[in-house]
């Protein structure tokens, strides 16, 4: 009983995370924009009269979504239609589940996870629940039955079957390294230190996984320079013929997306919870690990808004030159050579 | 074999990239486009019939509707036209103003244009950039004559008014600060492999086909030809101005991009130079010798006239006209075609006689009959007006070429065999206006 009302509190706690960091988030893409571009941004939402440099904007952003009229096209595909936020949006929340916000810690006379979603498969649940989210982009463009849908839905789907393979050559370096596809165990082994110095992070372990890790993230995020399939400026995008809520949900799924994947990022490339030559336990290491999962997740998210806001976008057949020749080509290889500095490492009994 | 359909994509008029004033219809094959078709005359606005039924300076403002992101250059090139065909010659000091009006205006152009090209291909940062710049030009116009957009500065035979006070120093504050944006945004996409890949080779038109489009501006330079109005016909005082006429070799985006840079710097040589040569206007006079405008109204409601001959009126500059000792520097000394100074309006019975003559209908400046074409350099190219006059007080008929109706002529073959994506990027380095396009 208190197990369950334990991951009960653990998922509602991901959840709220996630969602609350979405509605932040745009609060954070508009200040940072501003301040990157010498604006202002949005500072007119006032609580009686408290503004606290706009941070209501996303109160008043999403009062305004739920009450706009839901319109919708004659002519679109009904069950369809209303089905594909639902699924976009459902697909990268419950990717939030099996995030490791921290491991575990004594209190009470027993062990606590703090993760909601233990599974040794952990790697394989979000890769694949963040590949399923694009159906909701494919429907979504095809049941608006308009040709601006329909491109940035196909745009989608190309992107998503050249990114999601990527990602998962990249991603099998460091898991080859791990030795492992659960999450947990992924950041128990980066909390090491190679040479008695040097957190094993994968950032400083596997490298060029990092880097190509960030440029797959941002193309699965669907986020500038990869915001094909909603290019604002060409197709405007897959969502066209939504509004209201429904438009907010795709918006929030690209959000949430985004954290699902700094989150993954933060697991296997910056030790996750882990803080450096420190020894986390009790309820306050437990605190300690959640902040500390948070700051990296954050940290990494900030990383790709400033990218966001710095780089124009790619063409389509760019994109898929860059996913297909450049990120699968250099993903085997970090993949065939961590194979085999693992094994020479392991016949030399170093690591 | 299979069947393959094409389908057709409506872009505009009611898209973001489309301004709402255009439509392109494409016709797709997966995102390849094997066929387009421009339509164009949603702002129509019957710019030609207007000057027809409009006095010759009333026609004026209306040019300042046809390319609104320089409108002061639409203003002098229509001036121009007409004193060419009333073989009027304007003072010194008018033309060096007008040379100065259009090159800021140029310049706000170019930093519109690759802003919002750049803005296009989703580099939104370095639009706000340019934009800020804009900014500080459409203050010094803002300052020069009263209006950021619908300027109508350039008069028959004249401007409106004389520079303002410290106009020179606000400009040498603004240049600088003009040159910072332009190289921020240098700096974030010259060297941008995502930018480069978007731009290059894209939207290409051989010299040939622009030259046979009859394509003029930076659009023709980027393809190598050295064409420029200021330099092949030199009007106004471009033949004693020091400036060079940046030209590309590949005739695609990123050409015409680097033309437009180039063509900011060089804007900004051409005004520090007017500065420099301009002929003083007339001396200013003692304080105690000028009376606020309103003054002078007042007691020439009140009947009395006794200050008018020892005073002189002191009107700004900029609102209200020249005043009279500088109303000589920069109007025409041709009353026929000129409008009187302000206080000359309100002070003098003579004057206020002037005025109503010349703007009442029927009655107005006349244009002895001719005709004339004048062509000056628009920020998209050779912006010309061909002007009759069959003698009345108003046009026979004026017809404007517009210089991005002929790049619109040619943008489908640019656009053929392209992607979709490459659109926006392409219409975006049109620099299409739609208020100079339909006129």
């Amino acid at each position: 009983m208190i197990l369950l009302g334990w991951t009960a509190a653990k998922v509602a706690g991901a959840l709220g995370f996630g969602l609350g960091l979405a509605g932040f988030l745009g609060w954070v893409e508009r200040k940072q924009s501003a301040v990157l571009q010498d604006r202002i941004g949005a500072n007119r939402a006032d609580i009686f009269g408290w503004r606290i440099l706009g941070l209501f904007h996303p109160v008043a952003d999403g009062i305004k979504l739920m009450t706009k009229e839901d319109f919708i096209p004659r002519g679109v595909l009904r069950p369809f239609h209303d089905l594909a936020p639902a699924l976009s949006l459902g697909c990268c929340m419950v990717c939030l589940a099996a995030l490791p916000f921290g491991g575990e810690f004594e209190a009470f006379g027993g062990s606590w996870s703090l993760q909601p979603l233990p599974s040794p498969v952990g790697l394989v649940y979000v890769l694949a629940l963040l590949g399923l989210g694009v159906h909701g982009v494919v429907m979504a463009g095809y049941a608006s039955r308009s040709n601006y849908g329909l491109l940035g839905g196909l745009r989608g789907a190309a992107q998503m079957i050249a990114t999601e393979v990527c990602m998962a050559a990249i991603l099998a370096g460091p898991v080859f390294l791990y030795g492992t596809l659960d999450l947990q165990e992924a950041v128990r082994w980066q909390g090491r230190l190679l040479g008695g110095w040097l957190p094993a992070w994968g950032v400083f372990t596997q490298p060029l996984a990092f880097l190509l890790f960030l440029v797959a993230g941002t193309a699965a995020s669907k986020r500038t320079p990869f915001d094909l399939p909603e290019g604002e400026s060409e197709i405007v995008g897959y969502h066209v013929e939504y509004s209201g809520m429904k438009f907010g949900m795709f918006m929030m799924s690209d959000f949430i997306e985004n954290i699902v994947v700094c989150g993954l990022g933060a697991a296997l490339f910056l030790g996750g919870w882990q803080v450096p030559f420190a020894h986390l336990g009790g309820p306050l290491g437990g605190a300690v690990m959640l902040v500390s999962f948070g700051a990296k997740t954050c940290a990494l998210i900030f990383l790709l808004m400033q990218v966001r806001w710095t780089l124009p976008r790619l063409r389509f057949d760019q994109l898929l030159d860059l996913g297909w020749k450049w990120l699968l080509p250099l993903a085997l290889a970090n993949f065939l050579a961590t194979v085999w500095a693992v094994w020479w490492l392991g016949r030399h009994a170093c690591l | 074999m299979t069947h393959k359909k094409s389908y057709f994509l409506n872009m505009g008029p009611a898209h973001p990239a489309m301004h709402g004033v255009i439509r392109l219809v494409l016709e797709l094959d997966g995102e390849r486009i094997l066929n387009t078709e421009v339509e164009i005359g949603y702002l129509h606005r019957a710019f030609e019939k207007h000057t027809e039924t409009e006095t010759w300076s009333n026609a004026v403002p209306y040019t300042d509707r046809l390319n609104y992101v320089s409108p002061l250059i639409n203003n002098s090139a229509f001036c121009c036209a007409v004193e060419t065909v009333a073989g009027v010659s304007i003072p010194e000091r008018v033309r060096y103003l007008r040379v100065i009006a259009s090159e800021i205006s140029r310049v706000a152009d170019h930093l519109t244009c690759v802003g919002a090209s750049a803005m296009e291909l989703g580099a939104f940062t370095v639009f706000l950039y340019l934009m800020e710049g804009r900014e500080y030009l459409y203050q010094l116009i803002d300052c020069l004559c009263g209006a950021r957009v619908t300027t109508d500065y350039a008069r028959l035979g004249g401007v409106k008014g004389d520079l303002p006070e410290g106009f020179a120093e606000r400009f040498r504050a603004v240049a600088p600060k003009i040159r910072k944006v332009v190289a921020d945004s240098e700096a974030l996409l010259n060297r941008n492999r995502i930018f480069l890949d978007r731009v290059e080779g894209v939207g290409v038109i051989s010299q040939a086909d622009a030259l046979a489009y009859g394509i003029t501006g930076p659009f023709l330079r980027s393809t190598g030809v050295a064409y420029d109005v200021r330099r092949a016909h030199p009007y106004l005082v471009y033949d004693r101005l020091d400036f060079e006429v940046p030209v590309g070799t590949r005739g695609d985006n990123l050409d015409r991009y680097l033309v437009r840079l180039a063509e900011i710097e060089q804007s900004l040589r051409i005004v520090e130079q007017c500065f420099a040569q301009m002929p003083e206007g007339p001396v200013a006079l003692s304080p105690w010798e000028m009376k606020d405008a309103f003054t002078f109204e007042d007691m020439g409601k009140a009947g009395s006239t006794a200050l008018l001959p020892r005073c002189l009126a002191k009107t700004c500059r900029t609102l209200d006209g020249s005043g009279r000792d500088k109303a000589a520097g920069v109007r025409a000394d041709e009353p026929a075609l000129v409008l009187p100074s302000k206080e000359e309006v309100y002070g003098s019975i003579e004057g206020l006689m002037n005025q109503f003559e010349a703007v009442m209908w029927s009655w107005g400046m006349r244009v002895p009959a001719g005709e004339a074409y004048h062509a000056v350099e628009g920020g998209n190219g050779e912006l010309g007006f061909h002007v009759v006059s069959d003698g009345s007080d108003r046009a026979y008929r004026v017809r404007c070429r517009p210089p991005c109706l002929f790049i619109m002529a040619a943008l489908p073959q640019m656009l053929n065999g392209g992607y979709v994506a490459d659109v926006v990027a392409t219409f975006g380095s049109v620099n299409m206006i739609a208020g100079e396009l339909d006129r």
